[in-house]
């Protein structure tokens, strides 16, 4: 690299490092606001792997952030009284998460897409209502009451959610999460990146765009398949380990359907199978809902002088519309794979 | 034995909503290979018109016997439902009849949530009770009992399926509409207009949903925003069951699926009961103690059936019980 792209790239961390500071004076809220997006982008691009890069369209992708954050939950949380370290647990939850996604996708990946799509989405209603049940006879989930009191994360003796002053700078628990996930993201990235290039990566577009020609090319499908499923399952898992962390509170109610919606629509907008595209996509969706929470009530409010649309429902209808008219104008996503544009704007 | 019987009365009913819901998810496959995901939302519209509809009349107070009010409602919801399906077909399918398949089943996700909004800004967040507005006749069958709305449904529904049977095997546009199934482009060159003929399908399919949703919301006395999510993956399950693209398969799937739902509900409770394993008996003895017992799977479950079937009938049977077809296709 040139000096010129060290001197871009040096900017860029450093702005990255610097971001949770400046939020924070603007409001926690938005350190916050902004973890939670990091978050989703993680998500975003664990169902990448599946969606974008193997072309398997996974509908209940929520269900394995729910097997992460529940196994997060359940070892780490005064509900059995066990404290098991976070190193432990989160490798546990993704590994929970990659072998729930390899025995969901095992009968079904043999089929036409379009049945995989609504097993998975099957699928992650049945987590829900087993997360919602599963406190009778034997109280596992605890219900929809969910599980409080999670431990947050503690590193070499520092916990997470006190507040440190490190050179007269305040840290607060909501930014110190922020620089693990912004390490874990970078991780995510790296491997995304490399997996694109790899010889599984290949195989996974290949199968994407021609099965039986990838088939005769000699790739196994089911078992490239099966690892993408697997793979993607895995980042689902870990995420859901973070964001247990994060809140200290698991409940079934994070892990609807209208979630797993929400992460395709990133990845469909940003552009699948481009990594980038769909890093800017999950922005994008993350940080929109939230500036129109701020906005929507106060113009409505001046306008009608009441509200007339939730911003909740104003969201859900952006997500639904994006889907739509990213399809219908420019199916291959915001920010397309150069290889994913030939193949979605080609006329069968 | 009683409640057997009851269950199977339950089963049915329930299974002939799901025939209904199912034909319109199976006609579309059948013609376009698309599975229509905001098949499940035009039921819940069709619901919810009804209901209001219904409500109004019955706020009006005119002396109108029930079967009139609840035709009022089907009367006012087809048309409504055909439009969205509709404008589905023409805003959200067609212009993607050509691309990749993982496009139409994206649109469909999005429109299906736009409806869902839709339905959530006109009628609100909080579950709306049907008006009570017949009173529930109960007739006594061999120790269990069938209801007046129950011998509707299931009457109508068979009367719909049959009907539906006669247009698509004995009339002309019946016959293009299993033309274009076949192969559109030579249905096309025999003159059929495949367009048209696609969105017919979506219509009469948008239809049945509407009668459908009012069945459902009169059956369960109950109708929300939400509730054509579940439905359509239901009644979707039902049509693979049966072989999806087959509409013979279609209704025995839904009947089925209502049966094995009803029954599973009905009985799992009492098979998963621990007391009554006599090997974990001993472990458990304090909880079963005076006639106690712990129930592992109760009915809340029920969902989970459906689900199950359909998973099972993908590993065994991808076709379905009727299908021929073998669903690879490139």
């Amino acid at each position: 690299m040139s000096t010129k792209k060290w001197f871009g790239l040096a900017l860029v961390v450093l702005a990255l490092l610097a971001l949770p500071l400046v939020l924070t004076s603007v409001g926690t809220a938005w350190v916050r606001i902004t973890n939670l997006a990091i978050l989703f982008v993680f998500l975003a691009l664990g169902l990448n792997i599946v969606v974008g890069m193997a072309g398997l369209l996974d509908l209940g992708y929520i269900a394995f952030f729910a097997v992460g954050a529940y196994v997060y939950a359940l070892l780490a949380s005064p509900h059995f009284g066990l404290h098991l370290p976070f190193w432990i647990i989160l490798p546990l939850g993704a590994l929970f998460a990659g072998m729930a996604g390899a025995i969901l996708g095992a009968p079904t990946l043999r089929l036409r897409g379009d049945y995989l799509a609504i097993v998975t989405l099957g699928f992650g209603e049945i987590v829900r209502i087993f997360m919602n049940n599963l406190s009778q006879p034997f109280n596992i989930t605890n219900g929809p009451k969910g599980i409080t009191l999670i431990d947050g994360l503690n590193v070499a003796g520092m916990n997470f959610t006190a507040t440190h002053t490190l050179f007269g700078i305040p840290f607060t628990g909501p930014a110190k999460y922020y620089y693990v996930l912004l390490i874990l993201l970078t991780l995510v990235i790296v491997v995304n990146l490399r997996l694109q290039k790899s010889r599984i990566g290949r195989a996974w577009v290949a199968i994407r765009e021609d099965e039986l020609a990838a088939k005769a090319a000699g790739i196994n499908t089911r078992n490239m398949k099966l690892l993408a499923f697997a793979m993607g399952a895995s980042f689902g898992g870990t995420a859901g380990g973070m964001f247990a962390a994060m809140q200290g509170f698991v409940s079934p109610e994070s892990f609807i359907l209208h979630e797993s919606i929400l992460v395709l629509a990133m990845v469909v907008l940003g552009g699948m199978g481009n990594v980038w595209g769909v890093l800017a996509g999950a922005m994008l969706l993350s940080f929109v809902p939230e500036f129109l929470r701020y906005t929507v009530e106060p113009v409505q409010q001046m306008l009608f002088g009441k509200l007339l649309v939730d911003p909740e429902v104003l969201r859900m209808l952006i997500f639904g519309g994006a889907l739509v008219l990213t399809m219908r104008f420019r199916p291959a996503g915001l920010w397309p794979e150069s290889r994913h544009k030939l193949e979605m704007n080609e006329e069968k | 034995m009683e409640i057997f019987a009851q269950q199977i009365i339950n089963g049915l009913t329930a299974g002939s909503v799901y025939a209904l819901v199912a034909l319109g998810y199976t006609m579309v496959y059948g013609i376009i290979q698309l599975i229509n995901f905001a098949h499940g939302e035009v039921v819940m519209i069709g619901g919810m018109v009804a209901l209001t509809v219904i409500t109004t009349l019955v706020g009006m107070g005119l002396p109108l016997p029930p079967i009139v009010l609840v035709l009022a409602g089907i009367i006012a919801a087809i048309p409504i439902c055909m439009a969205i399906g509709y404008l589905l077909e023409r805003a959200a399918y067609r212009p993607l009849r050509h691309a990749p398949r993982l496009a139409p089943l994206i649109t469909a996700i999005g429109m299906s949530i736009v409806l869902q909004q839709v339905a959530l800004l006109i009628w609100g967040r909080d579950p709306k009770a049907f008006p009570q507005i017949m009173e529930n006749q109960s007739f006594a069958i061999g120790g269990a009992s069938i209801t007046s709305v129950q011998i509707a449904i299931i009457l109508m529904s068979v009367v719909i399926m049959a009907a539906l049977t006669w247009f698509v095997y004995r009339t002309r546009f019946g016959i293009a509409i299993r033309a274009t199934a076949e192969d559109v482009r030579v249905a096309a060159l025999m003159g059929v207009d495949a367009n048209r003929t696609i969105a017919a399908t979506f219509v009469i399919g948008a239809g049945l949903a509407a009668v459908a949703g009012v069945m459902y919301g009169t059956y369960y006395g109950i109708t929300h925003y939400t509730m054509g999510f579940m439905l359509g993956l239901k009644a979707f399950s039902a049509a693979v069951l049966g072989g999806i693209g087959n509409l013979a398969g279609a209704m025995l799937g839904g009947i089925l699926l209502g049966l094995v739902e009803a029954l599973g509900a009905g009985y799992i409770g009492e098979f998963t009961d621990l007391c009554r394993w006599p090997l974990v008996d001993g472990l458990l003895v304090e909880r079963c103690a005076n006639g106690g017992n712990v129930v592992l799977f109760g009915s809340n479950y029920q969902d989970v059936f459906a689900f199950m079937v359909l998973i099972l009938v993908l590993v065994f049977r991808p076709s379905g019980l009727l299908g021929e077809r073998v669903s690879e296709r490139a």
